[in-house]
């Protein structure tokens, strides 16, 4: 334990400050300054995240980096945060793309620069809260705000359609969480009076409770993921948001829906998670199976990646629900690798619609002749996104089937299904867009990667490969925390 | 025959504003000035503030035969009170003086509002509360009326007058009943009369039906709702601002005077009605808010769902649920407040900045204002981290605490729907582009600096909580005791 200020703090507050500081900066005569301050103001935000990993005791499930004081003794909040081996990776995730999506949006964006960066340094530091709160409330309250930042950042920089895809991205997100907040008060209630998450963990509730917190917590959490049927939204969001919006968006807030799930889903309805596994698993696979359709169907390059991420999450979805722990796990590199996968893909597609100002497959063709330092990126991943061996896209997925296998062989049928369809809709994308003749003339005039983006495509690249071929450091910190989760879980908490 | 003089003390604030109230317009046919009267009002809310704090005792006083009543809650909301009015007659001033209405009327109309307000928030007796309602109203039709060739205004001012006195009515009617019943106008006596039992439930119960028509048409909740949108839109808007803003709390005090002070005996009796009321209003207020062009017109119709809200408080019965109601009311008014303040700002050097369109592109030309603006949007649709969220979750706290869970639940379908329409006011702020013939703002400092003020309280007020809630809390507490 650290005196005075935690280092989760810091991962909360650092960005948010900054932000703030940026946005002090005024109008867009200082543009550059402000863009050196962003991406100095993330850089810190990633260093002080990383001691969380390195001084990371994985031999425990313990909650690691503890803070605790009063916030609101009234109504006994308290200001608590931890991570444990869930939850930990996801601030480190977070704030490493925080760096990337600066990068990306260096000399792209070019009026209100201070606000963008502004927004996307807060939204960073709100995202570590919601990770890192071990209390309902604040939990709750970064949650929520969090959606104020990518609201503005849709309908500020985003596509022609953008006010629609805001104000739905917001409404619907909102949906799920505001019937949250009545089971959080209600939990407060039968808990006697606390909002803190883990004694929730502990207390015992009846059946028909238990079904309805459930109803609640997954509307909220669903709505995130997102699952099908409730994921309308995204499409619309991500196609309409600026490159780096899309990037935070896969890479990081559809893990928070997936993340509430085995925060609070699991340990604390366990029984009602059991009763309705049938419910989580259907779903899961419509996501898989009927999503990659879907996405194979896309003329927009966007749209088809925001399909490909709701079928990516519906194999997290379906890995929570074996309750063993080669689903759980396999779920979470999932969703890691999944972060790094679809920032990657939206910001190579970002590359070309810089240059190109088009979304769609049909304006590209032969783009390998005049990027062909950007074609070899995207290559790699396009594989990744379709689960090639020694990508990190693969780990999640294998664990996930092979843990399906033991639980059901239809299921894993079903689950495997995503290896061809995956294939299918982001290879065939990649054939069109790369290879063959030059299509046009926009395309025969393009360049290829200025060294900004060659380097956040290196980075990227770095961490799909390398969670591909060596997976372990992600497995081993979140080892005891899941079994711990399981066992938590397989016990029935119905009250007598 | 021999009278014995009442202790004063306890009314010592009422007195200096009735006193002062007097001699500014007396200042004000000797004086050419009008400055002056603008300085000695502000000084009076003052003087009235620092008398009330320094007169405050944790015990509850009464005095003038137990006819008026000085309490905790009392003197939190009347603090409230002159802070909000004092806001509202300082974001007022250039529109006032634009506009030619910068006259001692409007001051002095003002600090009898005020005065009414006092005495509503003090009363422990019928007449007493409603002496101080029809001076509160009286004031409050004079000064929708008080832009004269403004045919919009005379209009609503007349609604507005009859309107009120068919409530006014109402609530005598309603008064006349429970008195007939009980034998008594005094509102400790009547709660312990009714806890004792009486003989004729039909009477109680229509008595307490009037009282709550007559209430409901004071707070502004459906149905008795009409008013309010004509009201907030046909009057100019620096009157608008101040109706918009203290009044509600001394409706709140009102509220607790009437069913928690004197008829919560009967509280099965008034809950069921609250209960529609509030639901409907918060129907009514968001589904109709949707559909407004004009951004006086839609506050008003989220005043309504907002005082919607507050009667679920109320209605919950318990402790918990009455202090959360004054916090929303003390966080409404801030919010009322800011948003109001930041249309009367807007509108200057010839426009009236009333139509939603006329918020377009605000980011552009005034990113802070817009900020401001969209906090407090952000705050009234009760996301975090502002203080509407707070509000919202003690009130929510309080329903499921009293077993009113399926009453939070559709409190937060409402709250959905009326997101929607305060997210479309930070689009417009932030997505479009600017009008193009709009004039540009002269820049007030002093003006300016209250309004960053106001909007950092309710940030600040929404990260940290707690001093608030707990003001709210000891208040009811040393009033409930």
């Amino acid at each position: 334990m650290l005196e005075g200020i935690g280092l989760i703090s810091l991962a909360i507050w650092v960005p948010i400050l900054a932000g703030v500081l940026i946005l002090a900066t005024g109008g867009d005569k200082n543009a550059d300054g402000q863009r050196t301050l962003a991406l100095v103001g993330s850089l810190v935000g990633f260093l002080v995240a990383i001691p969380l990993w390195t001084g990371f005791d994985a031999s425990t499930s313990a909650m690691q980096f503890k803070e605790l004081s009063e916030w609101v003794p009234m109504f006994n909040i308290h200001y608590r945060l931890g991570v444990d081996g869930i939850s930990m990776p996801f601030i480190l995730l977070n704030s490493f793309t925080t760096v990337l999506v600066v990068l990306a949006g260096w000399d792209v964006i070019k009026d209100r620069v201070a606000q963008y960066m502004a927004a996307f340094l807060i939204q960073s530091g709100l995202l570590n809260g919601v990770f890192g709160a071990l209390d309902g409330v604040l939990f709750y309250v970064f949650f929520e705000a969090m959606l104020i930042p990518l609201y503005l950042i849709i309908g500020m920089w985003g596509g022609p359609n953008r006010v629609y895809a805001a104000i739905k991205f917001f409404l619907y997100t909102l949906l799920g969480s505001l019937l949250m907040l009545v089971a959080l008060v209600y939990l407060y209630f039968q808990s006697g009076g606390s909002f803190e998450i883990l004694t929730w963990h502990k207390l015992p509730l009846a059946m028909t409770a238990q079904i309805l917190l459930f109803v609640a917590f997954f509307f909220a959490f669903a709505v995130k993921v997102p699952m099908w049927p409730v994921h309308t939204w995204l499409p619309d969001a991500h196609v309409e948001a600026p490159t780096g919006g899309s990037v935070v968006l896969a890479a990081i807030t559809l893990k928070v829906g997936a993340y509430g799930f085995l925060r609070f889903i699991l340990p604390i309805v366990p029984d009602a998670s059991h009763e309705l596994t049938w419910l989580i698993v259907t779903l899961s696979l419509v996501a898989v199976v009927y999503i990659g359709l879907v996405a194979l169907v896309q003329s927009d390059m966007k749209k088809l990646i925001a399909y490909s991420s709701i079928a990516h999450m519906g194999f997290v979805t379906l890995g929570f629900f074996l309750f063993n722990p080669l689903g759980v796990e396999g779920g979470l590199i999932q969703m890691i690798s999944h972060g790094f996968v679809s920032a990657a893909m939206f910001l190579c597609v970002g590359v070309m619609y810089d240059r190109v100002h088009s979304r769609q497959i049909a304006d590209y063709g032969g783009v390998v002749n005049t990027m062909p330092r950007f074609a070899a990126f995207f290559m790699l991943f396009a594989m990744a996104n379709a689960g090639l061996p020694a990508t990190s896209g693969f780990v999640g997925e294998f664990m996930v089937v092979l843990g399906a296998v033991q639980v059901n062989f239809w299921w894993a049928f079903l689950a495997a299904t995503t290896l061809i369809f995956g294939a299918a809709y982001t290879l065939w994308m990649y054939k069109r867009v790369v290879f063959g003749p030059i299509a046009n003339e926009h395309v025969a005039e393009l360049s290829d990667i200025n060294s900004r983006e060659f380097l956040v495509l290196l980075l990227l690249a770095v961490c799909v490969l390398g969670m591909g071929v060596y997976p372990l450091p992600f497995t081993e910190v979140m080892h005891a925390s899941v079994n711990n989760l399981l066992e938590h879980v397989a016990h029935s908490k119905l009250a007598y | 025959m021999n009278f014995p003089l009442p202790d004063l003390l306890p009314a010592l604030p009422e007195i200096f504003v009735l006193g002062m109230a007097c001699a500014i317009l007396l200042v004000d046919v000797l004086s050419k000035d009008r400055s002056l009267s603008y300085v000695l009002t502000l000084f009076t809310l003052l003087g009235a503030a620092a008398i009330t704090a320094f007169t405050s005792l944790p015990q509850v006083q009464t005095t003038f035969g137990g006819q008026f009543i000085d309490d905790a809650m009392g003197d939190v909301l009347k603090l409230m009170a002159y802070l909000a009015a004092m806001t509202a007659v300082v974001y007022s001033r250039n529109y006032l003086g634009e506009r030619g209405l910068f006259k001692g009327e409007f001051f002095v109309l003002a600090l009898f509002a005020v005065l009414g307000m006092m005495v509503m928030i003090s009363a422990n007796h019928f007449l007493v509360l409603y002496v101080g309602l029809e001076l509160l109203s009286l004031s409050l039709y004079a000064m929708v009326a008080l832009q004269r060739e403004s045919k919009q205004a005379t209009e609503a001012a007349m609604k507005y007058f009859v309107l009120g006195a068919l409530a006014s009515g109402l609530l005598l009617y309603g008064m006349s009943m429970l008195y007939g019943l009980t034998g008594t106008l005094e509102l400790p006596r009547m709660a312990a009369i009714l806890q004792a039992g009486v003989k004729d439930n039909v009477i109680l119960a229509f008595g307490i039906v009037f009282l709550v028509a007559g209430l409901g048409f004071k707070l502004g909740v459906a149905p008795f709702h009409m008013w309010v949108p004509d009201i907030y839109q046909g009057a100019p808007t620096a009157v608008t601002l101040f109706i918009g803003s203290a009044p509600k709390l001394a409706a709140f005090a009102f509220t607790m005077r009437l069913l928690v002070d004197g008829l919560q005996p009967a509280v099965g009796d008034w809950q069921g009605m609250l209960a529609i009321m509030a639901v409907l209003s918060l129907a009514i207020g968001n589904l109709a808010a949707i559909m407004q062009t004009n951004i006086k017109r839609m506050l008003a119709y989220s005043t309504i769902s907002h005082m919607g809200f507050l009667l679920l408080g109320v209605l919950s019965g318990t402790f918990a649920g009455y202090s959360a109601a004054m916090f929303y009311a003390i966080a409404y008014v801030l919010m009322s407040l800011g948003s109001f303040g930041l249309v009367v700002y807007l509108s200057q050097n010839g426009l009236e900045a009333e139509e939603l369109d006329d918020f377009r592109g605000l980011n552009s030309s005034h990113p802070w204002l817009a900020a401001l603006m969209a906090i407090l949007m952000f705050s009234m649709a009760g996301i975090p981290p502002f203080v509407g969220f707070y509000a919202k979750l003690s009130i929510l706290q309080a329903l499921v605490g009293a077993g009113f869970l399926w009453l939070a639940v559709v409190a937060v379908v409402f709250s959905l729907i009326g997101a929607f329409y305060y997210l479309r006011v930070v689009k417009l702020l932030y997505f479009d582009a600017p009008k193009a013939d709009v004039p540009g703002l002269t820049t007030a400092f002093d003006i300016q600096a209250l309004l960053s003020a106001n909007g950092l309280a309710v940030l600040v007020l929404g990260i940290l909580p707690q001093p608030l809630i707990t003001l709210c809390t000891y208040a009811m507490q040393m009033t409930l005791q």
